[in-house]
Formats: structure tokens, sequence, C-alpha cells
């Protein structure tokens, strides 16, 4: 069945890790790879979990900063304030969020497309002044002295997890109803679907998962400031979600390895580097306007080639 | 006759501003009937449908599945009591294959959860491979096997008919709900749809409702037919009963007959 395939794939990224983990600790990658390496990861699971609610069930959110605010805030609150150990801080900040992501999506999800999309910039944006105004956690000039627990094997291992874990939901009968409510609401509910009920899963995993990419953020950057969680933020994720093809993990994946090596690499031309990046989008978007990978299915063009394999898969 | 009801319309309306699109309908239909819904154009056949399948729910009036009140219940509850429906403008998962267009109306009687499909589970590979086998030989029967793996966006028009139906009669159904499905075909294609559908109800005994305009395929169908003008049934009856009924004639069939 799958399973081959799919431990196939575990093992080549494991392999991946240890080669990375290698030369990190022969030093022949520095800080600064180290740095890119770990924010590709964050943004990774970022743009993976964005894409289940916007990519695969086509609820145009884009209030992701605030989710990953509150997982970077609430583990960082457990690390500093209550010296809990790192993984239970992850926890508590991705369950905090994916709580938020309830609590807001049971009233937002009944509304559609702009609407939908106003509403969740809007509750990002409040999220983003609770946290100005509250003196617990520094108010403006943000929370300082977290510990520097994040590093390549947690980026790593959890950006794993994410894309294990929305995989597993996509390639579902749960994937194919999120699927359907984005292809067409009315048929899909007209044919037994819940549409509430995966609206709003789509919301709290993807919600979860975004404040994981919190807590790995706060814990690898010393200090989290309500500025860095602002729409602008959300709006990054989102392109990186655009860019790579709404609905393609792998695609998004891609777009968001690039996108992120291109700021990256950029940095040195400050003047320039806006530019570039917005021409990349506007070509992007005129020659591929469904993103790189957006009607492309690796694993449609994979079984094509392996057809005769796969008919004797079924039958036997 | 002591056949069970299975669908009771007690005069429910719909009304929209100062629009009674809809308006005290009664309709009474039997298990394994095969019964047609005729109206001109803006009579309120498909808003009578949509009352039928939760998309609005009905001003005033009553409405009952298999004995069952549908009244406040959502379009996916209902098609748990056991009501599909297809839609008069095609609404099939355009970018899903034929394969997933069928499974997703597994998805209500799935028997794993989305917790056991994170973690993959055995019981999700169990209902998996259960609902695309299932699906697979539910496509047979519509001939749609060759195509499994084709989205669905990409299939000729008859055959995006073809599996609409095929995609309803999956959610296993007691009453089956047909929206103009002859609509865009040719004469041909008319016949052949004419043909499935009397298969459909004896293969898979229920009861199919359907909203034609082509009367060739109505009345050469159909067992009862039930004639909606500006809201109101203005006749019942046999075909025969229908082609002879002034006051549809004056409303509707004036020129065919």
């Amino acid at each position: 069945m799958f399973n081959k395939k799919f431990f196939q794939a575990i093992a080549l990224a494991i392999v991946f890790y240890a080669i990375v983990q290698g030369l990190i600790y022969g030093e022949v990658l520095n800080d600064y790879y180290v740095d890119t390496l770990v924010l590709l990861g964050i943004n990774i699971i970022l743009a993976v979990s964005l894409n289940l609610i916007n990519g695969f069930t086509g609820q145009f959110s884009i209030g992701h900063a605030g989710f990953m605010s509150i997982g970077a805030y609430v583990s960082a609150i457990l690390t500093v304030y209550f010296d809990l150990p790192f993984l239970v801080a992850i926890l508590g900040g991705c369950l905090a969020a994916a709580l938020a992501g309830l609590i807001i999506g049971l009233p937002t999800l009944r509304l559609k497309g702009d609407y939908l999309a106003i509403a969740t910039l809007g509750f990002g944006e409040i999220i983003r002044i609770v946290w100005l105004n509250t003196e617990y956690v520094g108010g403006a000039s943000g929370l300082n002295g977290i510990s520097k627990y994040t590093n390549w094997t947690w980026a790593f291992f959890l950006t794993l997890v994410t894309i294990v874990v929305i995989q597993n939901i996509v390639k579902s009968t749960h994937g194919r109803a999120m699927i359907a409510v984005r292809e067409n609401e009315i048929a899909a509910e007209s044919m037994g679907v819940n549409v509430t009920r995966y609206k709003v899963y789509a919301f709290v995993i993807g919600a979860f998962f975004a404040g994981m990419a919190g807590a790995l953020s706060a814990h690898y950057f010393y200090i989290i400031q309500p500025t860095s969680f602002n729409f602008m933020k959300s709006f990054e994720i989102l392109v990186f979600v655009v860019l790579g093809g709404l609905g393609s993990t792998t695609g998004v994946v891609l777009g968001t390895i690039l996108l992120t090596l291109l700021f990256t690499f950029l940095q040195d031309w400050p003047e320039l580097r806006m530019i570039i990046y917005s021409l990349i989008l506007v070509l992007t978007m005129i020659f591929r306007p469904k993103g790189l990978l957006g009607s492309v299915d690796l694993n449609k063009l994979l079984k094509k080639k392996t057809q005769p394999a796969a008919e004797k898969g079924v039958s036997s | 006759m002591a056949q069970q009801q299975i669908l009771q319309v007690e005069n429910a309306s719909r009304i929209f501003g100062g629009l009674r699109a809809v308006s005290e309908v009664n309709m009474k239909i039997d298990q394994g009937e095969l019964v047609g819904l005729i109206g001109p154009n803006g009579a309120g056949k498909t808003t009578l449908f949509n009352l039928l399948t939760g998309v609005y729910e009905p001003s005033e009036g009553k409405i009952f599945l298999n004995g069952r009140s549908v009244g406040g219940k959502k379009p996916y509850q209902i098609t748990k009591l056991g009501a599909a429906r297809t839609f008069q403008n095609i609404r099939l998962f355009g970018d899903m294959t034929v394969l997933e267009n069928v499974m997703v109306a597994y998805n209500m009687h799935a028997s794993h959860g989305l917790f056991s499909s994170i973690f993959r589970l055995p019981s999700h590979f169990g209902g998996e491979q259960e609902m695309r086998e299932k699906a697979i030989e539910f496509l047979k029967i519509f001939k749609l096997d060759g195509k499994l793996d084709e989205y669905a966006k990409n299939l000729p028009y008859g055959e995006q008919r073809r599996l609409e139906i095929a995609r309803a009669l999956a959610a296993k159904p007691q009453l089956l709900l047909l929206d103009e499905p002859a609509a865009g075909m040719n004469p041909q294609e008319t016949t052949d749809l004419m043909n499935l559908i009397r298969w459909i109800r004896d293969e898979f005994k229920i009861t199919i409702l359907l909203i034609e305009h082509d009367m060739g395929l109505v009345m050469g169908v159909c067992e009862r037919i039930y004639v909606l003008d500006h809201g109101q049934i203005i006749a019942e009856g046999t075909p025969a009963e229908i082609r002879a009924n002034s006051k549809v004639v004056e409303a509707y069939l004036g020129q065919e007959v």
C-alpha cells in the first residue's frame, strides 16, 4: 500500500537530517546557515498549515500570524515564568492557538470569501493589540530573555511532523471532504458532508500548527514583540502558499523554500530586496497563476508511470 | 395501497420577500414510485427541491421524509435521512477525480475518525480500502470505471451528468431527487438517460422524483406527475391524465400537445 513509499520518504528525510546535523556538528555550516535552516522549518510549518485552511478547504483566512503569536507568547510565558520544559511549552502554545482557532472559527466560518478574510484579518490585529497592551508580556517592548531552546533538530522534526500530519489528513476521507467543501460547498453538503465541522477541523488544526511555529520562533530569536506578528506576517505566509500552489503540499514546501532563501540572500541589498521579491511574485502569477505546482499533482504523475503495478495492487 | 410513504409535504410554502415561490404545496410520494415534477420556468420547482433537501427551510408547512420531519435539519442531515440529489447546473467536485467524487459520498458513513487518519491507525487503512473498493464497484455499474483517475471537470457533458447521478446514488438514498437531468442532452442521450432512470429505480429499489422540461422524457418515464405553476400544484395524475387536463394545457403544455 502506501506504507512502503511512506517509510522510504521518512528514511530519506532522516538521512537528510543526519547529514545536516553532521555538517553543523563539524562546523561546516555556520550559524548563518543554521539560522536559515530553522527559519525555513518555521516558515514551512506556517505555510503548510495555512494551506490546509486556504488551499484544501478553500476558506480564505489571513489571520495566521495571530495564531502564531498565541503559540509564541503562551509557550514563552510557560518557559520564562513557569520554567516548564520546552516540549510542554510547545504543546501549550499549540493547544492555546488551537483553542483560539476554535473560538474564532465557530462564528466566523459562517462567512464566505472576502468577508471571512476580513474577519480573520481583524482577529489577527486584535490579538496583536492585546499583546501590545498586556504588561505581563512586556507590552510594546515585547517579552525578553526567552531561552534559546529551538535548534535544527527541533525545527526539522516538528516540520516533518507537520507535513506528515497534514498529508495524512489530506489523503483520507476527511481530506476529501475538505476538498469537496472547497470545490462546491452546496454539493458537498448535499452529499452528506458536515461542512461546518470540516471547516472548523481545518481551522483548528491549521491554528494548532501555526502555534507550533510561533513557539519555535519565540525560542530561537530570544525576544518576541507584537510588531513581528502584524498583518504583513500573515500576508507573507499567504504568499508562500499562493506562490507554491494552493492545495499542493509539495508546491507549498517548494515555494516556501524558494521565497525564504531568496529573501535571506537578498538581505545584502536592502533597497532592491522588495523590488526583486515583488517582481518574482508578479511573474509567477502571470506565468503560473495557480502557483508553482498548483496544477501538478506529483502523486498522480508518479501513479501514471506505474499504472500496471498499481492495478496489480488493487486486484490482489 | 398500504405502501409506506417516503415523502410527505404538508402545506409547504417558501416566501422570498413578497414572492410566494412555493405556496401551500401538498405532495405524497409512496415508496418505489417514479414521480415527475413539471411546470413552466420560474414555477418554483427548484425552490421546492431546495425545501426538500434542506437548502431552504419552509416558511410555512411541514415536510416529512420517511415519516421524520426535516424541519430545521441541515442538508447533510437530510442526506443521512435518505434523500440525495443532483443539480440543475452540474455541481461536481471538478478538481477531484471521478473516484474521489464518489468516495465523498461515503464520508458520512466513515468508520474511521480524523484521529485514526492522522495517526494512520489500522482502522484508517481498513476504512479507506473499503470505501475505495465500494466506489470502484459502484462506478462499474455506471460504466465509468475506465476513468477512475480522470478529473471530473475533464469528462464530457453526458458523463458528468452520469457521474453526478452515480455520486448521489452512492449516498444510498431512499429518495433520489433529479433536477433536470436531461438538460443540454441530445435526443439519443435523453433516451439513454430514460433507460438509466428506469433501471436505477428497479435496480436500487428507490423512489425517484425528477424535475424535467423534456416532455418526452417525463411522459415516457414517470408514473405520476405533479404540475407546479406560480408556486402552486395545479394538477396531479398519470401522464395521460396530465395530458388531458385543461388547466395544465393552459398553463404549460398548450403548444406541445
